[in-house]
């Protein structure tokens, strides 16, 4: 680890305050990548903005048809909730089994999709449910939200507050785990309402995105069966030691009827 | 029995310290005035060293000294050896590159030693290797341990042309030749024995300490065996001379093989500790460990087998590829070698052996022992093979190896490759196992798995090992530098409590317990009272440490050798006190006795009488303190059935192990507990390598699996609670009656699980780590 100045803030307000007046200043939330990171020496912000102290940041609440997470909220709470139990079982269930119990306890919701590691879980629910990331300047679609592998549409000085994630019929998350980190060789996350069912994907590409093919072939056919004559395009896959491109994108549609067998 | 005694499972007394925080390890010792050493490591695999810029780095903030391989030279520090020779196949040894501590002039691994930092506090070490600039002029690769010796390579060493080491025959080529042309059938299988970071919890670690008062040089560090360390840094390294070089190995959190081995920071920490006169640490970091610490496995080959019509094994030819990486590691050539060919009878009766091993080098880490070391790779080759000849001459795995195995009335049985197994029922222990398996109606088991879409195997390894190494005079025949005898001291204090020094180091393996138990039961003293000292030069006599699952079938005997020196002097002590004749007394249950009397004398007032000897024997030596080295006169050979019950996914090619059996003979158990769980990590272990563990650089030489993240070592998860039973017999060459019980797992396992995936699937082989998309795709060719 590189020198840098550590900067504990109670509000959002100060939190962007110190970002402008730092040189290269990051903010941190459950630390669970960016500390790992800067122990590597891969990365070494002059200023870490430490969001913990932020206590509005931190709960979830929710109404009639939303279910909204403070940015700051550990998956282990998520996981635990049993309003989220109850009102969106799969997310609760994707929270529960994020990492180890170390990294459920520290790491939050806003931390892992600002990050927008290419194999984590959460990117998949927000593009999948048709969240919304509220930030302290903004709100953004889901869909918006993941620009790129390690990229999001947040601005340097931005600060996710909150994601919404709308209540959906039926919705189930399926992973298919890498050995070694457990991170997502591929994840599928596929959401039904009323008639319209969205996926999404992560793990298998560089950034999570929306499984537009499989949405059309599950639209009016939401069964297993209409999974099977999807072509999922095997050029766009990420290939690793782990997984090749071929079987990634095998693997997009076992997890995809799996998780559509996992809603009926 | 004694209370706490042999056969107990006793709870192991180390733990409390390790529960509360209060172990000691490497990390945790810090001395007034310490510095830390920083390893400045090579980026490429191949590359000469143009130039070594310290000017930067040395004016950095904290820095207190920069060392090169100039430096280490210019005080006559030598380079790091391999203790043991083999001979090729042109009458010559082995080839010997110089491995120097830190580099001279090229490295030939990623993480090769370029020089060492060393500065105030850590991150100003690390700040300061930044600084150090080194011009690489970069050279091709070698990684491939199938092609490493082919024609056209980039050679790595001069001394070794075709980047070979060694090519060494064992057995009668013609023969078996004869054989197999004769035949009635001829299996065979090409194979990959993965390779592995072995990956113990705690990290390598060192910290070293000049006296300049008494010249004295103490260096704990994380050792399986810290006499050996001394004895090589003195002899062959000249960091100090033998009684001037104290070496501790404290608690070690896991050491599988990777902690014996001599290694460069050792002996580069030591020696600077004097040069900057100040305390020098240094602790690996997990890269580090991944990067420099001493792989395992590697080997590439190819097995056959010759046939008559019932499938009767006549001959055996195995040719091998080992890779034994950049230099030689400190044991590095045996593996291969003689711990790997002298296994290839396994359990069968196969008459004729022929094997051709070519030893490479390649610009990857050296390759050294771990857990099992040379075993696993006979093993699986073996075992994987047998399925395929059982699988060729349409018989059932088991029938195949009935028909082979060596009958009990064969024992002691001399195998074709130089080991004579002392004593083994390997019919007994398969019985015992596909009961335990539930074997016979697996059928049904196998239906239902299909009803619901899956495909369940299973597989059977019937292996032996030789371990408890090892009789001394073989070890020199075979070229090795070394005695491989084991010491113990058993000391009684004043007031009857008893301290045993063992040459022997626990490194989890639960010493301090099982060594206790077999003094309370030899002495009668209580367990409490018995206390287990290890792992310091300066405390206990000469040793040759822990390895090759040695510590109860040699320095077990030592130490019970020592008992009864005890017992022979203590009845003449009683036998003064007690006014009998000597040959009229008896010991039992920790008290001597004259025959037919109630005279008794408890062994602790006779050693209260040896240390107060107002009323003595004449001619007698006060004291009751001693000491006993044994050779154990043969290897003591576990063996068993183990049988891997398997659902595959053929979906994602995820493999499920239902059901895990193993039926081991380990002769007698001291601690059935501890035996128990070094099965369970051993086959843990073999697991790890069947399904898990694949350690892989890419074609310019870098580690691409040097973190968890790629990674994958065996989880709670990923394993069944394991069926574990016992089949023993007694070895006739070990005075205990015990055989080594820490590798067997690993050595067992790995072919039971590839041998349930192949019976799963269908198929004639899969490679390990048998990955899921390596299994998919398995099952998507039948």
């Amino acid at each position: 680890m590189y020198e840098f100045s550590y900067k504990k803030v109670s509000s959002v307000e100060d939190a962007v305050a110190a970002m402008q007046s730092a040189d290269d200043g990051k903010f941190v939330a459950g630390g669970q990548t960016m500390l790992p990171t800067m122990k590597h020496r891969l990365a070494s912000p002059s200023d870490l903005i430490d969001l913990g102290g932020i206590g509005a940041l931190n709960g979830i609440s929710i109404d009639d048809d939303t279910v909204t997470i403070g940015a700051m909220t550990t998956h282990a709470s998520v996981a635990a909730s049993s309003e989220v139990q109850v009102a969106i079982p799969a997310l609760a269930k994707l929270a529960g089994n994020i990492g180890d119990p170390a990294v459920r306890n520290r790491g939050t919701i806003g931390g892992s999709i600002a990050n927008n590691d290419p194999a984590a879980d959460y990117p998949a629910a927000v593009i999948a449910l048709g969240a919304t990331v509220k930030t302290n300047k903004r709100e953004i679609p889901g869909d918006e939200f993941f620009t790129g592998m390690f990229e999001t549409a947040l601005a340097e000085d931005e600060v996710i507050t909150a994601v919404s994630f709308p209540m959906v019929d039926k919705a189930a998350y399926m992973k298919f785990e890498n050995p070694a980190s457990r991170y997502a060789i591929v994840g599928v996350f596929v959401a039904k309402s009323g008639d319209s069912v969205r996926v999404g994907i992560t793990g298998a590409t560089p950034c999570a995105h929306r499984g537009m093919r499989l949405e059309a072939a599950l639209n009016g056919n939401f069964s297993a069966a209409a999974v099977e004559g999807v072509k999922i395009p095997v050029e766009k896959m990420n290939s690793d030691i782990h997984a090749s491109a071929e079987y990634r994108a095998h693997l997009v549609k076992v997890m995809t009827r799996r998780a559509v067998e996992a809603c009926s | 029995m004694a209370e706490n005694g042999v056969g107990a499972s006793v709870r192991r007394k180390e733990d409390n310290r390790f529960l509360i925080g209060k172990g000691n390890y490497t990390d945790d010792i810090t001395i007034a005035g310490q510095t830390h050493a920083v390893f400045l490591r090579s980026p490429h695999a191949h590359a000469t060293i143009n130039s070594i810029d310290t000017i930067a780095a040395s004016a950095a903030p904290g820095v207190v000294a920069i060392f090169t391989g100039d430096d280490l030279a210019a005080d006559g520090i030598g380079p790091l050896i391999c203790g043991v020779t083999v001979t090729s196949d042109d009458g010559q040894p082995h080839r010997a590159p110089v491995h120097p501590a830190l580099a001279q002039g090229k490295v030939n691994y990623v993480g090769d030693h370029v020089a060492v930092v060393i500065a105030e506090s850590l991150s100003q070490a690390k700040d300061a290797a930044e600084l150090v600039e080194v011009d690489y002029g970069v050279l091709p690769a070698v990684t491939n341990t199938a092609t490493a010796a082919d024609e056209g390579q980039t050679q790595i060493h001069e001394v070794a042309p075709g980047n070979l080491c060694f090519n060494w025959p064992f057995g009668d080529k013609a023969a078996v030749e004869e054989v197999f042309t004769a035949a009635h059938k001829v299996s065979s299988l090409e194979l990959i024995n993965n390779r592995m970071v072995t990956n113990p919890m705690e990290p390598r670690a060192a910290i070293a300490d000049y006296n300049a008062g008494t010249e004295e040089i103490t260096l704990h560090l994380t050792t399986q065996n810290p006499h050996v360390h001394r004895l090589v840094l003195s002899a062959f390294n000249q960091l100090a001379p033998e009684h001037k070089l104290r070496v501790v190995g404290p608690d070690v959190g896991g050491g599988f093989g990777a902690k014996i081995f001599i290694y460069a920071e050792e002996l580069v920490v030591g020696w600077a500790c004097r040069k900057v006169n100040r305390p020098v640490k240094w602790t690996a970091d997990r890269t580090e460990a991944f990067l420099s610490d001493a792989h395992g496995r590697d080997h590439v080959s190819t097995a056959e087998m010759a046939m008559d019509e019932n499938g009767k094994f006549l001959a055996l030819r195995v040719m091998t590829r080992a890779n034994l990486g950049a230099y030689l590691s400190t044991f590095g050539t045996m593996v291969p070698s003689y711990l790997y060919a002298f296994l290839l009878a396994g359990q069968y009766s196969t008459p004729l052996i022929y094997s051709e091993v070519k030893a490479v080098f390649t610009n990857t880490a050296p390759v050294d022992a771990s857990r099992g070391a040379g075993r696993p790779e006979a093993t699986f080759l073996l075992e994987r093979l047998v399925d395929v000849c059982a699988a060729d001459m349409g018989l059932d795995p088991v029938e195949i190896r009935r028909r082979n195995f060596i009958p009990v009335e064969a024992f002691p049985y001399q195998t074709p490759v130089v080991q004579c197994y002392d004593s083994g029922d390997y019919h007994a222990a398969l019985d015992k196992a596909l009961v335990l398996a539930n074997y016979g109606s697996f059928a049904a088991r196998a239906e239902e798995a299909k009803s619901r879409g899956k495909r369940r195997g299973i597989g059977l390894s019937s292996y032996v090992e030789a371990c408890g190494i090892a009789p001394s005079a073989a070890v020199g025949q075979l070229g090795g530098g070394v005695g491989l005898w084991e010491s113990a001291q058993v000391r009684f204090n004043p007031t009857g409590n008893v301290q045993v020094f063992t040459g022997t180091h626990s490194h989890g393996q639960g010493h301090e317990t099982t060594f206790a138990q077999l003094v309370t039961e030899q002495l009668g003293v209580p367990f409490g009272n018995i206390e287990v000292i290890h792992g310091d030069t300066a405390k206990t006599q000469f040793g040759m440490g822990t390895y090759g699952s040695r510590s109860l079938a040699v320095g077990g005997v030592a130490i019970s050798k020592a008992c009864e020196k005890l017992i022979a002097k203590g009845k003449k002590i009683a036998a003064h006190a007690l006014e009998a004749a000597e040959g009229d007394i008896e010991f039992a249950d920790g008290n001597f006795t004259v025959a037919g009397t109630d005279k008794a004398m408890s062994i602790e007032a006779v050693a209260f009488n040896a240390y107060v000897p107002h009323s003595y024997p004449e001619g007698l030596e006060p004291g009751f303190d001693e000491n006993a080295f044994f050779d154990p006169l043969n290897f003591s050979f576990p063996a068993g059935t183990h049988i891997c019950e398997v659902e595959v996914d053929p979906d994602t090619g995820e493999v499920e192990i239902i059901k895990y059996s193993a039926v081991d003979d380990f002769g007698k158990l001291i601690n059935p507990m501890i035996v128990a769980g070094q099965v369970h990590g051993g086959i843990a272990h073999g697991v790890g390598q069947a399904l898990l563990e694949g350690c892989r650089y890419d074609s310019e030489g870098q580690l691409i699996t040097a973190s968890y993240m790629d990674y994958a070592m065996p989880r709670a998860d990923n394993l069944p609670s394991f069926d574990i039973d016992y089949a023993p017999t007694d070895p006739p060459d070990n005075p205990l009656g015990v055989k080594g019980c820490g590798e067997a797992g690993a050595i067992g396992a790995p072919p039971a699980v590839i041998n349930a995936i192949v019976n799963a699937l269908g198929v004639k082989h899969i490679d390990m780590p048998a990955t899921p998309e390596t299994v998919w795709r398995a099952a998507q060719s039948v």
